[in-house]
């Protein structure tokens, strides 16, 4: 997309103008708190209470966190490079597959830290390749990318309750989920790092698959910006024409940066299958797929803002869950219109607020706009 | 003679449930003829549904209902216009917004509202469209072949169906007959040249997503206040997306756009009737595969292999004046 708008410094850019698109899509979703009958300055408190209040809270919000930076990550890879991956949702379901095969014939043979890295390579793998065909028909066939993504969501839709009524399931059992993993193959918890804080936590789902997470945006860092596969990327992204001039294969980079983008909305079943749940069920995903689009936005596709924007969503993820349970008018869905405004917010409309804070920028110190601020007259 | 009823009575189903597909199938026509990439065809058709449902159970009248679902859909079109022509947002991005608003606020305000679970009351004979019977239906019954192709196919459907099929003629009308639909058309090829003759491509693009957000308000209506008698949440379950499917199957054009999803109908109704029996050559096919048969003949024709689909050229880009 063009942006016809003149420079503003750095912090302003990165730090100023999501803070206010956050701020509004806050001050919006109070409206609706307000239209269903409930105070929203005290539904944000038992909001930010539920989540920071005690280490259990904590524990749970970094739970929620782990899955969102895995798919903000992903969304990311794929816009640095010009691609709106809509199928995290679908990558990670699929992926479900990968882990439960895995699990299942390992987990009574291997102790969980050989179990780990399979489950990583196959969730990883799975992910990849439902990745790869969308981008394959992208790149050569040209179908746009968003609608296959979209179709393959339903598609893994349709392959995991086959599979999880069918071969997954234990004989036995009517429920479509796998049986409960053994040792081998359930991640340690983590939670005894916020106890070295002094916080009690009671049982919490936080586990080691959090720190996968952050080696993962450390190195989709080191690959957007210290590669030259990720430099050939963003090159795409900005602009194809160019990146075609300068000998970049179109189809390699669309395809590589897709599977990169695949393998990582696949680690994300990773949290909630063996760190939690310890089975594969039906549907285990619920919608952390889409969460990652807003959580992308919102991180403004840096991985250091991924990680931050995730924590905030699994704070309302947490914070929600406890909001739902003080106030009975608001259940969980509040959430998914928090999602929608902010993605709304902070991406459709980012530039909304833009011209105003260029305007007074301008008028407090020239400087900082520089020149160029006479071309933000087409705004 | 009971193949022939079997075969009636699945293009029965076929009619029923491609309607809403070619609802959403059309309203997805004039925003992308018009250059405004539209994901958010199934959130528009989601609060369309849930205003429709709410409205007519509320004050006790059908069309009182349809016209809530219409006013409430062209208002989410608006954001839609509002983020990505007036501010030049992403129109992806902004499609993905609307429908998360939509599945959120829908769920929430159906539940303090009715507190029924995110439904709405199940509506009165009153307050949804009945069925229209045709005139000589008893008299024709008895005959083979037309009789039933009659009184199944033709008679027995509500209003909202037959404007359905009647907005094909009439948005290739408006598309291709008239100077709205050049300019519309125009605005979606070369926002640039529309803009140099002095029509404004802003107020041109809002007034097609205008058109989208009625579409997709009838489209809701009818799943609610038709189909099912009342607002069930995330009861569009992805036909908006198919319905996007249909859209570039058909090459954005209206008649083609009938066809595809009659076509994407048909393989739902098949899916439903077959469940359970076994085919002939191939025995038993799993539900799931018939459940997924739509999206993956969706992307086998995206794919290319069925013709090639050229989108409108300036579809997706914001239209920026010269600078």
């Amino acid at each position: 997309m063009s942006t016809p708008y003149a420079k503003l410094p750095a912090w302003a850019d990165y730090g100023l103008i999501p803070v206010i698109n956050l701020f509004v899509a806050f001050v919006v979703a109070g409206f609706v708190v307000l239209l269903v009958g409930e105070n929203p300055f005290r539904a944000a408190v038992i909001l930010v209470e539920g989540a920071f209040g005690r280490g259990t809270g904590i524990a749970f919000t970094l739970f929620y966190a782990t899955t969102f930076i895995f798919s903000g990550l992903s969304v990311a890879v794929a816009a640095h490079c010009g691609l709106f991956n809509i199928g995290g949702e679908g990558q990670g379901y699929i992926a479900g597959l990968g882990i439960g095969v895995v699990c299942l014939a390992f987990d009574s043979v291997l102790p969980w830290w050989l179990t780990f890295p399979l489950a990583i390579i196959a969730s990883a793998a799975m992910g990849a390749l439902w990745a790869l065909i969308p981008a394959y028909l992208q790149a050569r066939r040209g179908s746009h990318i968003v609608i296959t993504t979209i179709m393959f969501n339903f598609i893994a839709a349709s392959v995991m309750v086959y599979a999880l009524v069918g071969f997954l399931k234990p004989a036995i059992s009517m429920a479509p989920q796998t049986r409960t993993f053994l040792d081998g193959a359930q991640l340690p918890k983590l939670n005894w790092v916020i106890e070295l804080f002094g916080a009690k936590i009671r049982s919490a789902p936080l586990n080691i698959s959090f720190l996968l997470a952050l080696v993962m945006a450390y190195l989709v860092w080191l690959l957007i910006w210290r590669t030259k596969l990720g430099y050939e990327m963003r090159t795409y992204g900005h602009s194809p024409k160019a990146a075609r001039y300068a000998g970049i294969s179109e189809t390699r980079i669309v395809i590589v940066a897709m599977m990169i983008s695949g393998a990582l909305a696949g680690m994300m079943a990773l949290n909630p299958t063996m760190g939690d749940q310890h089975n594969v069920a039906l549907d285990f995903v619920s919608g952390a797929g889409f969460v990652g689009i807003a959580v992308a936005l919102m991180g403004r596709l840096h991985p250091v803002g991924i990680v931050l924007a995730a924590i905030l969503f699994g704070m309302l993820y947490q914070g929600g869950a406890e909001l739902a349970f003080e106030m009975p008018a608001i259940s969980r869905d509040m959430i998914v219109i928090i999602q929608g405004l902010v993605i709304l917010f902070a991406g459709a409309l980012e530039h909304m607020f833009r011209p105003y804070i260029q305007a007074l920028f301008a008028s407090i110190s020239p400087k900082t706009v520089g020149i160029e601020a006479v071309k933000g007259k087409g705004a | 003679m009971d193949i022939f009823i079997a075969i009636v009575q699945i293009l029965d189903s076929t009619i029923r449930l491609s309607v809403p597909l070619l609802l959403a199938c059309l309203a997805g026509l004039y925003s992308e003829r018009a250059g405004v990439f539209d994901i958010g065809l199934e959130g528009k058709m989601l609060v369309g549904a849930f205003a429709g449902a709410a409205a007519a159970s509320v004050f006790h009248s059908a069309f009182l209902g349809l016209g809530m679902a219409i006013l409430i859909s062209v208002a989410f079109a608006l954001i839609h216009g509002f983020a990505s022509i007036t501010h030049r947002g992403n129109q992806i991005v902004s499609g993905v917004a609307i429908n998360f608003i939509a599945a959120g606020s829908t769920i929430m305000l159906g539940q303090h509202w009715f507190q029924q679970g995110g439904r709405t009351p199940a509506l009165a004979p009153g307050e949804r469209f009945e069925a229209i019977t045709w005139p000589g239906v008893d008299a024709v019954r008895g005959v083979p072949i037309i009789g039933p192709i009659y009184s199944e196919l033709i008679s027995g459907h509500s209003i909202l169906v037959y404007i359905a099929f009647l907005m094909v003629p009439f948005t290739w009308w408006v598309l291709f007959r008239t100077r709205f639909g050049l300019r519309l058309r125009a605005v979606g090829e070369n926002p640039a040249a529309v803009d140099t003759a002095g029509i404004s491509v802003a107020w041109l693009r809002y007034r097609a997503l205008i058109c989208t957000g009625i579409l997709t308000g009838v489209a809701g209506a009818y799943l609610s206040m038709v189909q099912n008698g009342g607002f069930v949440k995330d009861m569009t379950a992805g036909k908006g997306y198919i319905a996007l499917a249909a859209l570039i199957f058909a090459k954005w054009k209206p008649v083609n756009a009938m066809f595809a999803c009659l076509l994407f109908g048909f393989l739902d109704a098949l899916s439903i009737r077959l469940q359970g029996t076994p085919l002939p050559l191939i025995g038993k096919v799993p539900v799931q595969f018939m459940q997924a048969l739509p999206y993956v003949l969706t992307v086998i024709l995206l794919a290319g292999f069925i013709g090639k689909a050229i989108p409108p050229r300036a579809g997706g880009v914001p239209y920026v004046k010269e600078r």
